[in-house]
């Protein structure tokens, strides 16, 4: 019927600039810093103010434009080959946030599972107490590992105290640490999705399930652990994205054998002062993230539409 | 689901909760350690607390901080709210794709990409760089998180309700801000709470876009942090920890009471039919 | 009629009603649709909508009269509701003109529209109270005040919410909610009121109070009423006339008697109440009426009505089931309008019963026939499996073209 088919109501002049103000927003200051991001990978390190060449400077009109395209390369990219560091930096980012993804899930299910088997008055609850942390700061949440994973920290102290260990364990530094840093950080975002698609399950269909001779364990898994799918993808993506291009958690918990591409960003960045290089590794780690983001916003569509 | 949970569920739970809870509330305790060394328990102490309001450079950080997150939160509020309204409202229009893609990228988007991208923009505009590049860049990722929240409320916006305010009178600008602003309000308040608190908690974007003058209490908090960890940082931590979790339980308080209210006045007026 | 009297009482009404329909179906002498000369109050001229590939108005023209209440009637996705929607304004016509009270309504955007509708889902401001709720059109025209309160207690006092006024739409249950919403619609006094599936939402027993509520409020304040409705027996009900519409287009416009008694199509005959379709071919054709043989087992159907069709053309005989008389027996050979039958089954429904028995040899030949339950526990003679003959009278039936 009609109410499903909108017809754009007759926009004034006022109402299409209302509209078109946070697309000129976004277009200005995430789209165009994208395209400045990848012109300034294909230019030089130079000493200069700002720190690399050609600059194009409008003011010498298209023979400059003509000019500064003369002198891009693709040196940086050639850069970021021949040098192992880039490339190991990449892989292993992706190694450890698909490994710390994993990790994730294998906690976060139980965490969901639980929360969307609780009464239906301690839900709320529970839902708040998962969302609190993502409120609180970042950076505290990671800081606080520090303090626990130390060599003298807590857990090497409570660990001694019951007798199990003799030498504290070094945890701090290591990739480990980083796997609890991002597992802890990004739990939240696994959950919530999980636990909305597990919520969802008509609970009549274990019944059901039940009812024709399955056993409960069974009935998990093949009733719940396929209709959570949907929320177990999404999750993961969540944590996955973002992990991949970290650069806090690698850097306050992860060692110097740490390669995270986040890290090595940042120091090409603010260490190195090489513009191009770092703009180079971000265009590279863009394109590497481009699929699995597609991925994701393909998938919600789909989730979307299907509830629509 | 419906079903009781079991032992398994009850323990996943009391584990997992202690996990995401346990470094905060040590984090806490320790700040009122008496003993400078973190880890080692030295007696009960507000010391530290005191020290910070003595460190004049991590209160410039905050204040700066609170300055920079109370404008970036408003202008990302209205132009969240405003792209929302797009995404839910307007059939379609030239390059919808590239914009609801724009919404959601910076979503999942790794924070050094956004930084440094935003950095050579403002380079290559010629901006200095201080409170005005981190204001403008935590508004550009905020925004996103605004229209996502303040979406997931229009979706079950019934339109006939402004169609209704149409039919009576009113001219469309008057109906949104006289019916659909009230009605939506929650979720725009939410909104702007999340804007907030992000660019209160951002460290890289910050890092990427400040200049002299504009440090955030993030990027002090960092830099202290690298040196080693210190009953002050936990000291400063637990303040916002806890301004944070006062703010959020509040708020949920409130919602929790208009839908009992609600809930009840619904009650009460089921069956008075007939 | 004693004005702020107990015009909302539905007993009384309930009474009025089953009189006036005894009587004959014209309520009063208001048939200005009968005068071609009478000028329209609402008038479509060639209306087209389009969504996208989907049409969902076909080039339709109808006139409505001032101080009607006219019903648009049809499924879901017959195109009723965009009709209304193109008078209100808020769906603009692809191509054709809408007129109200002489002026065309093309460009006027909704807010400026003389019309005010009342919604399927209410549409309730749900942070307003229900006084508020009321007195927002009024505030919109800037009316004085004064006026805007005295208005607002009309309204409430007609409605009978003058206890409610101080509560919020979610304080108030369902039936309540409908008042509000319709005491809304007609505070700005509109020169027409339209309600959008207005009675969906109520169950049953309220839904048949409110539609005689309806009818008083629409006949006290001497206003035009456009109603648009997926239930017959609701638009039969309320409606001075009914437009039965399919895929975009008219079907029939006319009295809810017509409507049943002489239904245009076999679209109409089905759509509105319970009918027996027969296939027959034309056999006869006189100024008396026409012939007709049945194309299954034959029988002979004798009817008053003429026919376009020609000789030995296939038409449908229709004909409502409570027109059908049955009695124990077969059928006089010679006679006409009469069908043997075998009880296949018996509904009973309380007031009425309703007996379909075979006449062909498939399963989907049968014919049903109700009577009403004029006894108390009477045990019927007619039981299943019994041979039956069913009759009616020349003047029962109608003839449809395919």
């Amino acid at each position: 019927m009609s109410e499903q088919i909108a017809t754009p109501a007759k926009r004034t002049i006022g109402g299409k600039l209302l509209i078109a103000m946070p697309y000129l927003w976004l277009l200005v200051f995430f789209l165009a810093p994208f395209l400045i991001v990848f012109k300034i990978s294909l230019s030089q390190i130079a000493v200069s103010i700002p720190p690399y060449t050609p600059a194009i400077d409008l003011a010498e009109g298209w023979q400059g434009l003509v000019e500064a395209f003369r002198e891009f390369s693709f040196e940086n990219y050639i850069w970021l080959t021949e040098d192992a560091l880039y490339w190991k930096s990449y892989v292993s980012s992706v190694v450890i946030a698909a490994i710390s993804t994993l990790f994730t899930l294998l906690i976060g299910y139980p965490i969901a599972y639980g929360m969307a088997r609780s009464p239906q008055a301690w839900r709320p609850t529970l839902l708040m107490l998962v969302i609190l942390p993502f409120w609180t700061s970042f950076l505290i949440r990671v800081y606080a590992w520090i303090g626990i994973l130390k060599n003298e920290g807590l857990l090497n102290q409570f660990l001694m105290m019951l007798g199990l260990i003799d030498e504290p364990l070094v945890i701090l530094n290591t990739n480990i640490a980083v796997y609890i840093g991002i597992v802890y950080s990004y739990l939240p975002f696994l959950v919530l999705p999980l636990y909305a698609s597990l919520e969802r399950l008509d609970g009549s269909l274990l019944e059901a399930a039940e009812d024709l001779g399955c056993p409960p364990w069974k009935a998990f898994w093949k009733i719940t652990v396929p209709l959570s799918l949907p929320g177990v993808i999404a999750g993961c993506f969540l944590v996955f994205i973002p992990a991949v291009g970290e650069f806090v958690i690698p850097d306050l918990l992860g060692g110097s054998n740490t390669l995270m591409i986040g890290k090595t960003l940042w120091v090409e960045f603010f260490n190195n002062r090489d513009w191009p290089v770092s703009s180079a590794v971000a265009v590279i780690l863009l394109m590497i993230l481009v699929i699995p983001i597609v991925l994701f916003q393909n998938q919600q569509q789909k989730m979307s539409e299907k509830e629509g | 689901m419906t079903r009781g949970p079991t032992w398994f569920n009850i323990t996943s739970l009391v584990l997992g909760f202690s996990f995401l809870y346990l470094p905060i509330v040590l984090l806490v305790i320790y700040s009122f350690n008496e003993s400078r060394l973190v880890t080692v328990w030295g007696g009960f102490s507000t010391k530290w607390y005191a020290s910070l309001l003595q460190n004049e450079q991590l209160l410039d950080a905050a204040w700066v901080t609170l300055r920079v997150a109370f404008a970036s939160a408003t202008i990302a509020t209205v132009l969240g709210t405003l792209a929302a309204l797009i995404l839910v409202r307007s059939g379609r229009f030239m390059g919808r794709s590239l914009f609801s893609g724009m919404i959601f990228a910076p979503l999942v988007m790794p924070e050094v990409i956004l930084g440094l991208s935003l950095l050579l923009l403002f380079v290559a505009m010629g901006t200095a760089r201080g409170f005005w590049t981190v204001m403008l860049a935590h508004t550009t990722f905020a925004m996103c998180y605004v229209a996502v929240v303040v979406q997931s409320r229009l979706v079950g916006f019934d339109k006939s309700i402004e169609e209704a305010a149409e039919d009576l009178g009113c001219p469309p600008v008057k109906t949104f801000f006289l019916i659909t602003l009230p009605i939506i309000l929650p979720g725009v308040i939410a909104g702007w709470m999340l804007a907030f608190t992000l660019s209160l908690d951002d460290l890289v974007i910050a890092s990427f876009t400040t200049g002299p003058g504009a440090t955030t209490l993030p990027m002090k908090i960092y830099s202290q942090v690298r040196l080693g960890v210190t009953p002050e940082i936990n000291a400063v931590c637990t303040i916002l920890v806890g301004l944070v979790t006062i703010c959020v339980i509040a708020a949920s308080l409130v919602t929790k009471r208009q839908q009992v209210q609600r809930e009840r006045d619904e009650r009460a007026a089921f069956g008075a039919d007939g | 009629m004693a004005p702020g009297g107990s015009i909302l009482s539905s007993r009384f009404w309930v009474g009025a009603v089953l009189a006036k329909k005894s009587i004959g179906p014209v309520r009063r002498e208001f048939v200005p649709w009968e005068n071609s000369d009478h000028p329209p109050f609402i008038e479509f001229r060639g209306v087209t909508k389009k969504f996208g590939e989907f049409v969902a108005v076909r080039n339709l023209s109808l006139k409505i009269y001032e101080k009607e209440f006219f019903a648009l009637l049809g499924g879901s996705g017959c195109g009723k509701t965009t009709l209304m929607r193109m008078l209100a304004g808020f769906e603009t016509p692809t191509s054709g003109q809408i007129f109200l009270d002489g002026q065309d309504l093309a460009g006027i955007p909704p807010y400026r529209r003389p019309s005010n509708m009342m919604f399927q889902s209410y549409a309730l401001f749900p942070h307003m109270n229900v006084e508020k709720n009321i007195a927002f059109g009024l505030k919109q025209d800037s009316m004085p005040a004064r006026e805007i309160e005295a208005r607002v207690s009309e309204m409430l006092r007609l409605t009978k919410l003058e206890q409610f006024a101080q509560r919020k739409p979610h304080q108030l249950s369902g039936g309540q909610r409908q008042r509000v919403a319709l005491a809304r619609s007609l505070a700005k006094r509109p020169k027409v009121l339209l309600l959008d599936e207005p009675l969906g939402a109520l169950d049953r027993k309220l839904r048949e109070e409110t539609q005689f509520e309806l009818m008083n409020l629409q006949e006290e304040l001497e206003m035009t009423f456009l109603i648009v409705t997926h239930d017959q027996e609701e638009a039969m009900t309320v409606a001075d006339r009914i437009a039965v519409m399919d895929k975009g287009e008219l079907v029939q416009v006319a009295t809810p008697a017509e409507i049943y008694e002489a239904p245009n199509s076999k679209f109409v005959a089905d759509f509105i109440g319970d009918v027996n379709l027969i296939e027959a071919k034309v056999t006869g054709k006189s100024d008396a009426g026409t012939r007709l043989v049945s194309v299954v087992d034959g029988f002979v159907i004798d009817s008053d009505q003429e026919t376009e069709a020609g000789l030995g053309e296939t038409v449908w005989y229709a004909i409502r089931p409570e027109k059908v008389r049955i009695a124990q027996g077969r059928r006089e050979e010679g006679q006409v309008n009469q069908i043997d039958g075998l009880v296949w089954d018996i509904a009973y429904l309380g007031d009425v019963s309703c007996i379909h028995s075979k006449v062909g040899e498939d399963d989907h030949d049968t014919i049903r026939a109700t009577f009403a339950n004029i006894s108390r526990m009477v045990e019927n003679p007619i039981t299943w499996d019994d041979e039956v003959v069913l009759s009616f009278n020349r003047d029962a039936g109608v003839i449809l073209k395919g």
